[in-house]
């Protein structure tokens, strides 16, 4: 650990940039978010004025704001759901023992160089009302066309859709970097006592790959959080009908678009401890004793 | 007759895994498909599927409406300053945590792993006040400096640096190297596959940026690439011309694919080095 015992100040010296980065934009302009969360602007001027919880109240008393929310979660937990399980059995493929499995890995990675944004309006050609090829196959097998920039299920698939594809392969790099670390000889054992390969899966694999699945938790509520917000911007606006107004985007147009500063930054702390929520889990998941002593 | 269950088994993974490949590559493909016809062609029916001949027309009829150049420069600017002093940064911090005995670093440490839990978004309305009052608006300082703290990057090199040998210091130290001397010319020289995975994670990180970029300029001159693909997609509106709008796609979409193709094998071992603990 001490391998350099005669230098004492010179530590502080190379951990200071990264700090002085962190304070100056991190945690003082976060405290800030805290103070003005608290206050609001007031009509006449720029005056704040301390409120108490009344932005965290009025908030959480908004159908507006609620309805925000419970989009928000039920996207994230779609992206996380079926994002991870294609990524987690493609993986699972391309680490068994077949010819080409090293084309395959690198094959798939590339969805990572593409942006939220990019995806939407790769995806948004397929969607689109007039000429997209998935209007044009539903339409044909149903007699039905998707609009969606009137249908609000057909705009909250479309955004899934997009983001899922855009953390694929991501998602998919992790998981056959986390399966590799997982020893041959255990599931070689399990195999040997009689185990299916199902039951290895579940009994051997999938415990020893939690902390990678924990981290990709982490970092894909992040891009549902956060990262879609250049997505919704540019495809959805939010709509139809508010549907895809997540919480990031609310903020955005309460914060910049309305002036309402105030309420804005109370979402932002929310936001934070629900991402603090995942993210603790995921260093517990991490940190913790691990899975069978490993 | 196990072997041939084996073969059949096999034949379907490769079943199952090149028809994800296709739908995964599709809507590339077809982004490509509509960059290369007219405009009438792009909304031909039925679909057509196979490549035209119009992708440098539609390619310059693009660049010409958001003025490529000049967020292809900005974003590039962007992501290879913010890739380097993330990785200069990150550097300096991984050594002082693995090489140093010193007071405070057991709460330093985890100081700078918050930062992971605390993404732009969420500082995003004071942030702009401290830029505003710093006269950072509509400037690269606004772009890049708030981004320079890495949580990945310090723990990317902190998990190899642990690693390394501690007879190489002690080695150094006995020949009269300073611990700067011997973290440029023996730590540095061993990190290169690290320095390789954090251009990569870092570049198509900046590369991708929108709601920061979106908020802190207003000036034509400092747009970024994500912005000038949004100008592209919704002016286009009502009869959308596809074709423009995905030659333009493709142009900005490529330069942090190559840099991901160009280091691939190094962004794979960095991911790697991440997952073990």
């Amino acid at each position: 650990m001490d391998r350099f015992p005669n230098h004492r100040i010179l530590p502080y010296g190379l951990v200071l940039p990264s700090l002085t980065v962190i304070v100056v934009f991190l945690i003082i302009p976060f405290a800030q978010a805290i103070y003005q969360s608290f206050h609001r602007v007031s009509p006449f001027g720029r005056q704040l004025r301390y409120v108490g919880w009344r932005n965290y109240i009025e908030m959480f008393q908004s159908p507006e704001y609620l309805s925000s929310f419970q989009n928000t979660l039920i996207f994230s937990v779609l992206v996380i759901g079926v994002g991870l399980t294609i990524a987690l059995v493609v993986a699972l493929l391309t680490t068994q023992k077949i010819r080409g499995a090293g084309f395959y890995q690198i094959a798939f990675i590339w969805t990572y160089a593409m942006s939220p944004i990019i995806a939407g309006v790769m995806w948004s050609l397929i969607f689109d009302p007039s000429i997209g090829i998935l209007t044009h196959g539903i339409a044909n097998l149903t007699g039905y066309r998707i609009n969606y920039f009137t249908d609000t299920v057909a705009a909250f698939i479309l955004v899934t859709v997009a983001s899922v594809w855009v953390m694929l392969g991501y998602n998919i790099c992790f998981f056959v970097a986390g399966l590799q670390n997982v020893p041959h000889e255990l599931r070689e054992a399990a195999a040997i006592d009689g185990a299916t390969a199902w039951q290895t899966f579940w009994v051997v694999t999938f415990p020893m790959l939690s902390p990678t699945t924990a981290f990709l938790i982490f970092v894909n509520t992040v891009y549902s959080f956060f990262q879609s917000f250049g997505l919704i911007d540019v495809v959805t606006q939010g709509g139809p009908n508010r549907t895809t107004e997540f919480l990031i985007y609310k903020i955005y147009r309460d914060g910049f678009g309305r002036m309402q500063e105030g309420q804005a930054a109370a979402q932002s702390v929310v936001l934070f401890v629900l991402v603090a929520i995942v993210g603790a889990f995921q260093i517990y998941t991490s940190t913790k004793k691990s899975v069978y002593n490993r | 007759m196990r072997l041939k269950r084996k073969t059949l088994q096999k034949i379907g993974i490769h079943l199952i895994l090149l028809t994800t490949l296709v739908a995964v590559a599709f809507p590339i493909y077809y982004a490509f498909v509509m960059a290369t016809h007219t405009h009438q062609d792009a909304y031909a029916f039925p679909p057509i599927l196979t490549p035209g001949d119009q992708l440098i027309p539609n390619i310059k009829e693009a660049w010409n409406r958001v003025d490529m150049s000049v967020v292809l420069n900005n974003s590039f600017i962007i992501a290879v300053l913010v890739s380097i002093g993330k990785i200069v940064f990150s550097i300096l911090a991984a050594f002082a945590f693995t090489h140093f005995k010193f007071k405070g670093s057991w709460f330093l440490f985890p100081l700078c792993m918050v930062t992971q839990m605390m993404p732009l978004p969420v500082r995003v309305i004071p942030l702009y006040q401290t830029m505003a009052n710093l006269g950072w608006l509509n400037t690269y300082q606004a772009l890049t400096i708030p981004y320079l703290a890495s949580t990945t990057g310090i723990i990317l090199f902190r998990q190899f640096y642990m690693t390394v040998p501690e007879e190489l210091a002690d080695a150094a130290r006995v020949d009269g190297a300073t611990p700067m001397q011997y973290l440029r010319s023996i730590l540095v020289p061993l990190s290169w596959t690290n320095i390789a995975a954090l251009l990569v994670i870092e570049f198509v990180y900046m590369w991708n940026e929108y709601l920061w970029p979106n908020i802190v300029t207003t000036a034509s001159d400092m747009r970024v690439a994500q912005m000038g693909l949004r100008m592209l997609y919704t002016s286009e509106r009502g009869a959308a011309e596809w074709n423009i709008i995905m030659a333009g796609t493709l142009v900005i979409m490529l330069p942090p694919l190559i840099v991901l193709i160009l280091f691939r094998k190094q962004f794979a071992q960095g991911i790697a080095m991440q997952t073990t603990k």
